[in-house]
């Protein structure tokens, strides 16, 4: 038996090793240790734990792996580093700690990268989401020349100024993975112990899914059907804002994240569509101001919330 | 007297933020010190990564005293007026003085403004120079309100002299400054105190920082070029890249790397575009095989493998970068064989402008001027034609996708993949050419045909749908553009009737309006070439002007006899020609320009111009006819003499009438004969 100690020393394994380590690491931060969220988005920000606690005074401090799809990248398992579903791993702490970087740098030493052989630096970055409404300064950051990770302290989500300012943090964990292990094809990079019972690698567990998501992504989603989607999503996001604060039994439950979901169902639908080729140069703003719409009213009501201003939630009224 | 040490430590400044942050940092600090009344010797500003320094030396430790007089009220004004008084002078009535004025007694007060210490108005400057720092683009941070590039984490603010260093009492936003800062990040992240700039300097150094932005650029410059040296290659110069790099490291170390094999096929450009735009790495070219086969990459730490991992984590994101740029090229390559079709196609999806169509019909419309321009510039009017249709295939090829500016040098590669001949494939590389007013002006004929057409049928298309540029706003570039018609006309002494040309282009653009927006552009460059700006006005009302050739010709060749000892006596018996006549005709009401006489000359000198005149007018006539405007040139110098002469001996108004109607014609024979070659009204002196 090894002890967790000589774990942390030793360079990493597998993959899992390395989420693993990085969950170990950030709960030992303090980081409230989160799962995925339950639908499908392009990134780790797009989780409300991100999106919607960014917002609003409360203190937040957590860190989640996210499954992300990118339809568009989707190259069918044969491309050593490009996949339509890949995994980000994502800490946002509010408000941003003063040590912030060398809590990060302290992330790359429990995975093995340790920054006195390796030549970490932070290049100017700054990030954007069109469709959230939100940006923010930071930079990428880089080992030995690649891009391990966004690093970024928000400034404006939802069109909300953040205060205070939250930072974030992004690892693309199969790229980051791959270059711990010394791995060249994303689906040659061992899932688990290779000395277990059972070895898997990732391209065990993917690969067939990757050409089957890259063929209905590319040729065969239903663009029509998709297209009907995003409008009901786009609706019952509407209506669900518009809907009065109070349920029927006069308690009142404004409900953001309900709302919130629908726009990201929207988001991920518009994604599809782009990988269908169907949206043109001139629409694809057009969607995107749609989806921006949604994500603005939604944090709207989410900063009026409990969840945003730390206040407790209101009692229901005796008797409701 | 103290010198001042200040430095800003923060998390990592954008390299291309520095240079400008630098100069914000001195001129903010010093002109506020300047401001509130102190002197000091010399200043010097420095930028790495993660500090902004200033040091100001030889500076007065205080502001001088000030006495200011002010004049209050007459002694016997209502009580309220000189309480008012009062009020805003500070003072009580006892500190006042009467004084007799003008109009009665009258108070005034005297107001001292002691002298301030250094440190409390450097306090002060400094506090409002953080608060008010111009960065591009600032932000916040945790739960604070202060703004900075990046998070702001330590201030140095010291003042030294003989006696020793004092940090100056100032606190923003919780920061308290001190006189202690950090090494580099990695190598020597401790603590270090300083006493003074040289003390700073050097303990920075030993700290693994080189505090110069120019001295990390010349460690930069030496060390790559003897890692290259070593090898027998040479860097590809790059100076832009060289001020990046040095504004992402503290202490710079350059390693060098190969580029695998199986790489070296790929075009240079393509290695050197991505390893730079990606990378940020320097390319390496073999001088014997003229290849890119190596890069330089600029570490920001020493190791004890020597760099070993960080090369070859370097070397693994290359082959993956190149990998991509290899899979593009082939790609792009098997389309470009088959005649590009599918681009050509695809264009037809891509909109231009949303008024002007897509880019599939812009290239028709380029396609169609290209032929009607390709006579005038010597080119082949069946291939200027197939080079336009050709040249802009490649911006739907992946590789112009994934590096925007390589458009027109890989479309010269696929031209040539696809069995163009070579005056195809290079307009497609020169078509886009001039870009900048220092930029190369293409001379083979399809290129400039090409490169003609495209950058009308912009201006015309533009100007057809109501975008012209206003004020500073050029959004589509359009003043360069017409810069690059001129340039390309002027260089190749292009002979084209440019409001025809307009004519051909797209339709609806207002010709004169365009061809006096080409004037005002040509103005601008003839002036920055050195032509004075009242010679090109002269010549812009003259025939021909929408020949820039010619109008240029024109304009050199007066411009050169304005320089001779003739010509600005020519140019004021011209001028003093043309008043005469001005004020005559305004008196007479009728316009002199026909009839002079010689029978009607009195003197020699009148029967001497005449007789200039009949050999100079046909002489010039001829030459203007001819755009021989140096010899018409000389033909006009030829009348200076017997101007002078004239003008010398003759008095124009004579109460004979038909004498003075005589001279007034033969005045208006100099005037013709100068309209032949220039408004020279419009010339100054």
């Amino acid at each position: 038996m090894t002890s967790p100690q000589d774990n942390q020393t030793a360079k990493p394994v597998c993959f899992q090793d390395v989420i693993l380590r990085l969950q170990s690491y950030w709960a030992a931060q303090g980081c409230a240790v989160l799962q995925p969220y339950d639908m499908e988005v392009g990134a780790g920000t797009f989780h409300p734990a991100t999106t919607l606690r960014s917002l609003g005074a409360r203190p937040w401090a957590a860190a989640y792996v996210q499954p992300s799809r990118r339809p568009t990248d989707g190259r069918y398992g044969e491309n050593p580093n490009r996949l339509q579903h890949y995994y980000q791993y994502q800490v946002i702490i509010k408000p941003s700690p003063a040590n912030l970087q060398d809590l990060y740098l302290g992330s790359l030493k429990a995975i093995g990268l340790d920054p006195m052989i390796h030549d970490v630096r932070f290049v100017e970055d700054d990030w954007e989401s069109p469709t959230l409404g939100a940006w923010g300064l930071g930079w990428e950051v880089w080992c030995d020349g690649m891009e391990v990770s966004q690093f970024t302290y928000f400034q404006q989500v939802g069109g909300h100024d953040c205060r205070p300012v939250s930072g974030e943090l992004t690892y693309g964990l199969e790229r980051l993975a791959m270059y711990v292990l010394g791995v060249e094809h994303v689906m040659d990079m061992p899932f688990n112990d290779p000395a277990s019972a059972i070895p898997m690698t990732y391209g065990d567990i993917f690969r067939q899914a990757e050409r089957e998501y890259s063929r209905w992504n590319f040729e065969q989603a239903d663009t029509e059907m998709l297209l009907t989607h995003f409008k009901n999503a786009e609706a019952e996001c509407a209506r669900i804002l518009d809907a009065a604060d109070t349920d029927s039994a006069g308690r009142a439950i404004p409900m953001a994240h309900p709302a919130y979901d629908q726009a990201i169902k929207a988001s991920h639908l518009f994604n599809l569509l782009d990988a269908r080729g169907v949206i043109s140069v001139t629409e694809r703003q057009a969607y995107i101001g749609r989806v921006r719409a949604l994500a603005k009213r939604c944090a709207d009501l989410f900063v009026t919330t409990s969840a945003a201003t730390g206040e407790p939630l209101p009692a229901f009224p005796a008797g409701a | 007297m103290p010198d001042l040490l200040i430095e800003l430590f923060s998390e990592e400044i954008p390299a291309r933020m520095q240079a400008r942050a630098r100069e914000d940092l001195k001129k903010l600090v010093t002109d506020g010190l300047v401001g509130a009344g102190l002197t000091y010797a010399s200043a010097g500003a420095f930028s790495t990564p993660r500090r902004l320094t200033l040091t100001v030396e030889g500076l007065t430790a205080e502001s001088p005293t000030t006495r200011e007089e002010r004049k209050g009220p007459r002694t016997d004004a209502p009580e309220a007026a000189l309480e008012g008084f009062l009020r805003s002078t500070g003072l009580t009535r006892d500190q006042l003085e009467a004084r007799d004025d003008k109009k009665g007694q009258v108070w005034f007060a005297t107001l001292t403004k002691p002298g301030r210490p250094a440190a409390e108005i450097v306090a002060e400057v400094l506090t409002a120079t953080i608060r008010d720092f111009p960065w591009p683009k600032s932000m916040r941070w945790g739960a604070g309100s202060l703004r900075w590039v990046r998070p702001l984490h330590s201030i140095i603010c010291i003042l030294t002299d003989e006696a020793g260093a004092n940090t100056v009492p100032l606190e923003i936003e919780g920061i308290t400054a001190g006189n202690t800062t950090r090494g580099h990040r990695f190598m020597a992240p401790d603590e270090i105190t300083v006493s003074s700039f040289e003390d700073y300097a050097a303990k920075l150094r030993r700290a693994r920082v080189m505090l110069d932005s120019s001295e990390r650029e010349a460690a930069i410059r030496q060390e790559a070029a003897n890692l290259a040296f070593a090898r027998g290659w040479e860097i590809v110069p790059d100076d832009g890249l060289l001020t990046e790099v040095a504004g992402l490291v503290e202490w710079p170390v350059p390693l060098m790397g190969a580029i695998e094999d199986r790489f070296l096929t790929l075009p240079p450009e393509v290695l050197q575009t991505s390893m730079k735009e990606h990378q940020k790495f320097f390319s390496a070219r073999n001088p014997k095989t003229g290849r890119i086969e190596g890069f330089v990459t600029v570490a920001n730490i020493e190791t004890p493998d020597h760099g070993e991992t960080i090369l070859k984590g370097n070397q693994r994101v290359l082959a993956a970068r190149l990998s991509d740029a290899a899979f593009f090229w082939d790609n792009d390559l098997r389309i470009a064989k088959t005649g590009m079709e599918d681009w050509a196609e695809g264009l037809k999806s891509v909109t231009f402008q949303s008024q002007l169509g897509s880019q599939a019909d812009r290239i028709a419309r380029i396609a169609a001027l290209a032929r009607e321009i390709a006579p005038l510039v010597g080119a082949d009017a069946d291939q200027a034609e197939q080079a336009a249709k050709v040249a802009k295939l490649d911006l739907r090829s992946a590789m112009v996708g994934e590096f925007p500016e390589l458009q027109g040098t890989m479309g010269r590669y696929y031209a040539q993949a696809a069995d163009y001949p070579a005056a195809v494939a290079d307009a497609a590389r020169d078509h886009y050419s001039p870009l900048g007013p220092s930029d190369d002006v293409p001379s083979a004929p399809v290129s400039v045909a090409v490169a003609l057409a495209d950058k009308l049928d912009t201006l015309t298309g533009f100007w057809a749908i109501g975008e012209k540029p206003t004020g500073s706003k050029d959004p589509f570039a359009l003043r360069r553009a017409a810069l690059g018609v001129i340039r390309l006309v002027l260089t190749n002494k292009a002979r084209v009737n440019l409001t025809e040309i307009i004519g051909k282009g797209y339709p609806g653009a207002d010709a004169a309006d365009l061809l006096a927006f080409f004037h005002d552009r040509l103005k601008v460059y003839l002036r920055d070439q050195g032509t004075r700006h009242d010679i090109i006005d002269s010549v812009l009302s003259m025939p021909g002007n929408d020949d820039l050739v010619l109008l240029v010709n024109r304009a050199t060749a007066l411009s050169d006899v304005l320089k001779t000892e003739d010509g600005p006596n020519l140019l004021q018996g011209l001028k003093r020609a043309s008043n005469i006549l001005t004020q005559a005709e305004s008196k007479d009401g009728v316009e002199y320009s026909f009839g002079a006489d010689p029978k009607f000359a009195e003197t020699d000198q009148e029967r001497g111009l005449f007789a200039a005149l009949d050999t100079a007018e046909p002489a010039i006539r001829a030459a203007v006819k001819a755009e021989d405007f140096p010899a018409a040139m000389s033909a006009m110098a030829s009348l200076r003499a017997p101007i002078d002469a004239f003008f010398e001996a003759v008095q124009i108004n004579t109460d004979h009438q038909i004498v003075r109607r005589n001279r007034l014609n033969l005045l208006s024979r100099i005037r013709e004969a100068g309209r032949l070659i220039a408004d020279f009204g419009r010339i100054e002196g």
